[in-house]
């Protein structure tokens, strides 16, 4: 009998370990971004090896500057996504429960949503010059949508079977939202919170680097400005550090709440 | 005999992380040329995996499957596959003319050929009118009648059917049954259908293959004696049906204990 | 009392034009009014802000700056929508390559798209190169990665159909990678659009000389409050006008999508 067996795929996947590949890709992407100035295909003076990147974050994380400048940031973020989380959720709630307001809405809602948030700049700089609330405007226009609209969706999605359930039992209207219209809307709202975080993220630092308000986008331009290559991107790696730390936050906290929605759910069937 | 289809030796091992699971041990068999012939088994009976490796959408980790003198290493030309999962196996982006007139275009057959191959296909599982449709537009009996059509239009030596009829209503399986023998009777296509239905597999063919539970070997191999001529009223209370069904559900039966091992998944 | 079907049909249609175009109207009547008197400088009336709209924008501007900008976008765009979709489909239809990409991904993804406009000063100046780039580098992102999980995605029944067919290399591509991931590069595609025009205008804003961001914050500059408002109105207008062409799009080439969802729906 042939017994020609074919290891080929499992001889190759045991020579890397699947969970080394993570490690070993970030680790190739370093060595690239350090050989390619270090040989002469990039200049050094657009891109400097990413040991040179790495002391002059070192260098900039012994300054005071900096972290003020990385508080600013996340506070803008902070403040501005509080605001649209209230604000969206609020309206949403409101917007999504009435079918009146939801369709003397829409048409509202489709067209003010696609304006892009950064035609505010001007307008905002003549308001509120380089201070917080420029930023804060850019980033709470911006952040609104994706919450308003997953929040009006989650409402919407309510079983129309849990809901003459919950009308027949005689719930009241707080225990009908509490226990029928937020459970659905729930993971619609997280969706909303994960997109808006990131979102606000990028328009707290598109502020801080149009306008000049005070944060990592204005360090980074400064830093442009004076022709400090290296600290420049040491910023922007922080910036893309920032970004990864929202991403995980939210994806952590959607399933952590998910996680109790789903078993308080399956504790109650029907 | 000689066989269009020759199965020597199969067998196919999975690797787990950990441990080596044996879903098919040793199976040799052949299906002749215009030969219908059912194979059963309990369930995680390797039924799936063999059908795969036949396809040649598995490749077997001993042994070699024959198709017309020439081995299997990929799916062969001359040969089509009926999934069990209708609604997963049509592209729901397609309409159903779209869906059946793919593979043809693929083995590069001329349009007007397959303008022809198309209608008759749909002609022929009794759905000339739902060209135009998307899959998801009609009900599954009739996705599955589809997906039987774009078979035939492949013209194909060698049919394989995967448990297509399991996730049918009784009323449905029981027309797509007829159809199955009507076809194959007027196309005479060889097929090859699996099946954990016994009724299913003594009606329909004029064998039965009866596997072991995994790791999988062929516990008998059954000739089913009844008239050419079948009518599911007619043949299921004849005498004769009864004791094939009753001798293969006893073969069946058996074939659950036939290791004492653990069960694996098929 | 009954009425004839075509009197409903129209109340109905009516209704409808009622619903669509009711709150705009409120809004622009309210903005007209609280406007009209007002000497505020940074709110001139509504009727200034219209008549500065048009002397501003149907002008020369059209051609040399307006145009300009919609032609970078639109570069930009299917650069990163083609560019996206490459290297997802690559990446998706491939395990290893995807556990060795993936964390570094996760990173250029998250950093903020605005911070490589003055990154990319340094290797293209400040031209129109600067800006496609610009616009091509932040808006890649969300159509690789969703391409990706599109293509990781596909129906394993349906790709051994299409193994068992005969479906392979292009043929493949074209028939079963593309069209199973299209609903994911959709949403993805929706996602690069409003990136897109976002770092169009703050491309034009941060180093320029010409362009929509451009002009809109030399008005700023040089307080010509009516003008600067023009340019916001014009901005938005794109904004919605992009998102409305990209709505029929999407209905067009996610038609059996939303058919194919409704009958699962209906089915479980």
């Amino acid at each position: 009998m042939t017994t020609t067996a074919r290891p080929r795929r499992r001889s190759r996947a045991g020579f890397v370990p699947d969970r080394l590949l993570g490690p070993i890709g970030i680790a190739a992407f370093a060595l690239l971004l350090e050989v390619l100035p270090r040989s002469g295909a990039v200049s050094p003076d657009d891109l400097p090896p990413f040991s040179a990147i790495v002391r002059a974050l070192a260098d900039e994380a012994g300054g005071g500057a900096f972290w003020g400048a990385l508080l600013d940031t996340l506070r803008g973020w902070g403040y501005g996504l509080a605001i649209a989380l209230a604000a969206g959720l609020g309206l949403g709630l409101l917007i999504g429960s009435v079918p009146f307001l939801r369709e003397a809405t829409a048409s509202t809602i489709e067209f003010l949503r696609p304006i892009p948030s950064v035609a505010l700049v001007p307008l905002a700089v003549l308001l509120y010059g380089t201070r917080l609330g420029s930023t804060l405007m850019l980033v709470v226009y911006a952040a609104t949508w994706p919450i308003l609209l997953q929040a009006v969706h989650g409402v919407q999605d309510v079983d129309p079977v849990a809901r003459e359930t919950a009308a027949s039992f005689r719930f009241s209207r707080w225990a009908r939202l509490r226990h029928v219209v937020w459970p659905t809307a729930l993971p619609y709202l997280l969706t909303g919170v994960r997109l808006a975080a990131s979102v606000a993220l990028i328009l707290a630092v598109a502020g801080e680097l149009i306008i000049g308000a005070p944060g990592l986008g204005s360090e980074i331009a400064l830093a442009q400005a004076s022709n400090a290559v290296a600290d420049m991107y040491a910023l922007i790696l922080v910036t893309g550090a920032l970004g990864v730390g929202v991403n995980l936050l939210t994806r952590a906290l959607e399933r952590r709440v998910l996680a109790w929605h789903t078993s308080i759910r399956t504790e109650v069937p029907a | 005999m000689t066989a269009l289809l020759d199965v020597c030796g199969l067998r196919k091992t999975y690797q787990a992380a950990d441990r080596t699971v044996e879903a098919v041990r040793d199976l040799t068999f052949g299906i002749g040329d215009g030969e219908l012939a059912c194979i059963v088994g309990p369930s995680g009976a390797g039924k799936t995996t063999l059908l795969k490796c036949v396809a040649g959408l598995l490749a077997p980790s001993g042994g070699e499957v024959v198709l017309e003198g020439r081995p299997v290493h990929g799916p062969p030309e001359n040969m089509a596959v009926v999934f069990q999962e209708y609604g997963r196996s049509l592209f729901p982006w397609m309409t159903v003319e779209q869906n059946i007139e793919l593979p043809l275009k693929q083995k590069k057959v001329a349009k007007r050929r397959r303008g022809e191959l198309v209608a008759e296909a749909l002609e022929s599982v009794g759905l000339a009118d739902a060209g135009g449709a998307y899959p998801w537009q009609l009900s599954g009996g009739m996705q599955q009648r589809v997906a039987i059509a774009r078979a035939v239009a492949y013209e194909p030596s060698v049919l394989l059917m995967d448990e297509p009829f399991a996730a049918v209503d009784a009323q449905t399986r029981a027309e797509l049954e007829d159809l199955t023998r009507e076809l194959w009777q007027r196309l005479g296509m060889t097929v090859l259908f699996v099946t954990h239905d016994i009724e299913e597999a003594v009606y329909l063919g004029q064998r039965v293959l009866v596997l072991s539970a995994a790791p999988t070997v062929i516990m008998e191999d059954a000739v089913i004696d009844l008239p050419a001529e079948r009518e599911q009223l007619a043949t299921r209370s004849d005498p004769r049906f009864a004791e094939l069904r009753a001798h293969i559900y006893s073969l069946v039966q058996q074939a659950k204990t036939y290791h004492d091992g653990a069960e694996p998944r098929s | 009392m009954r009425t004839a079907p075509h009197v409903r049909t129209a109340l109905h249609g009516a209704g409808r034009l009622a619903y669509l175009l009711a709150l705009p109207a409120i809004l622009l009547v309210l903005w007209w009014v609280l406007t009209a008197q007002s000497t505020s400088f940074y709110f001139p009336p509504l009727r200034t802000i219209l008549s500065a709209f048009g002397k501003t924008w149907f002008s020369d501007r059209l051609m040399d700056d307006v145009l300009p900008s919609v032609l970078r976008l639109a570069a930009g765009y299917v650069g990163a929508v083609v560019l996206g979709v490459a290297i997802g489909v690559l990446i998706g239809s491939n395990r290893r390559i995807r556990l060795l990409a993936e964390p570094v991904l996760e990173f250029l993804r998250a950093v903020p798209p605005p911070v490589l406009i003055p990154v990319l000063m340094l290797f293209t100046g400040i031209g129109d190169t600067m800006k496609i780039t610009v616009i091509v580098a932040g808006s890649l992102w969300p159509v690789l990665l969703n391409t990706a999980e599109g293509v990781r995605a596909i129906d394993d029944v349906l790709a051994d159909t299409a193994r068992s067919y005969g479906l392979t290399g292009a043929a493949r591509l074209r028939r079963l990678v593309l069209p199973s991931a299209s609903p994911q590069i959709v949403t993805g595609m929706r996602q690069a659009l409003s990136i897109s025009i976002i770092l169009m205008v703050i491309s034009e804003m941060f180093a320029s000389s010409s362009g929509l961001g451009y002009t809109i914050v030399q008005f700023q500059r040089g307080f010509a409050v009516p003008e600067m408002w023009s340019g916001i109105l014009l901005l938005g207008l794109l904004g919605f006008l992009l998102s409305l062409l990209f709505g029929r799009f999407e209905a067009r080439v996610l038609r059996w999508h939303r058919g194919w969802r409704q009958a699962q729906k209906g089915e479980s």
